[in-house]
């Protein structure tokens, strides 16, 4: 039973299985309150949840530098602009009717669907596939990386950031 | 640590992240849902990275995280528009395109 044997936590490294397990809880609720919540400024607070769990993930996977940027990019920046695109629309800061459309069991069993899907899959693609963290993965690495192999994507990145800045502006500018 | 755990956890947060998209009608939850979806991504590319022991996954991770930022900016700056010009941000009244 390759569920059983992937919830029997293995000694070597319990505390690495308990962070994971509460992270994971913790996550697993504040999305379902992202998607299901009524009022619109409680969803970007649990989003900050998620995204915080993320970020702890990113540690338990020795990613400790992407788990850094997560916080000041996500938590740090969109997160406030999400906060901002709410007040700014007005939208009904309180508890508020309507925030759903009227194809929610269509939409629930869609998503059950890909997630049944999806959990069979990995169950048989990757049931007992562990990842060894051997060495550290360091930022040193990752930077490196960046700058050797990737050097033309950053680059194409970095235009992209631009075309959206500009695309922001030029959006939202009152002419 | 197993794989599974890391790519069932962000499974459930794609789940989720899905039926956000396709239940709300609010601009901004919408965009929200996405950013769930995005991250589930991210988890799955970090998780295949150690994985495979090598670093490339943390990097597309980085790029996903700066493309997720110009796309919120470049939403966010729509669903302004939106509301501006229908003093609404509900999505199902924007029909204008319907056939």
């Amino acid at each position: 039973m390759p569920v059983a044997r992937l919830l029997a936590a293995d000694t070597a490294n319990l505390p690495q299985h308990i962070a994971f397990g509460l992270l994971a809880v913790m996550m697993s609720f504040s999305a379902l309150r992202v998607v299901t919540a009524r009022n619109v400024v409680h969803c970007a607070l649990y989003l900050v949840m998620v995204l915080a769990g993320v970020a702890g993930i990113y540690i338990l996977l020795a990613a400790e530098f992407l788990a850094a940027v997560q916080v000041l990019v996500y938590i740090g920046a969109i997160v406030v602009l999400f906060l901002f695109g709410i007040m700014l629309t007005r939208a009904p800061i309180g508890r508020s009717r309507g925030l759903d459309n009227d194809q929610r069991g269509l939409a629930a069993m869609v998503a059950l669907a890909v997630a049944g899907l999806l959990t069979a899959l990995l169950l048989d693609g990757f049931g007992d596939d562990r990842i060894d963290l051997a060495g550290p993965q360091r930022s040193g690495d990752v930077g490196l990386e960046i700058f050797q192999s990737y050097v033309i994507p950053f680059e194409v990145v970095s235009v992209l950031l631009l075309a959206a800045l500009v695309g922001a502006v030029v959006l939202a500018r009152r002419d | 640590m197993y794989l599974n755990e890391f790519l069932l956890l962000s499974a459930v947060l794609f789940s989720c992240g899905v039926y956000g998209v396709l239940a709300r009608r609010n601009g901004v939850l919408v965009l929200m849902s996405i950013e769930l979806i995005l991250n589930a991504v991210n988890i799955n590319l970090v998780a295949f990275g150690a994985f495979h022991g090598q670093v490339d996954g943390q990097v597309f991770a980085l790029f996903t995280v700066a493309i997720a930022a110009a796309e919120v900016g470049v939403g966010l700056a729509i669903v302004l528009l939106i509301y501006r010009n229908t003093r609404s941000i509900d999505l199902d009244q924007v029909a204008q395109m319907k056939g």
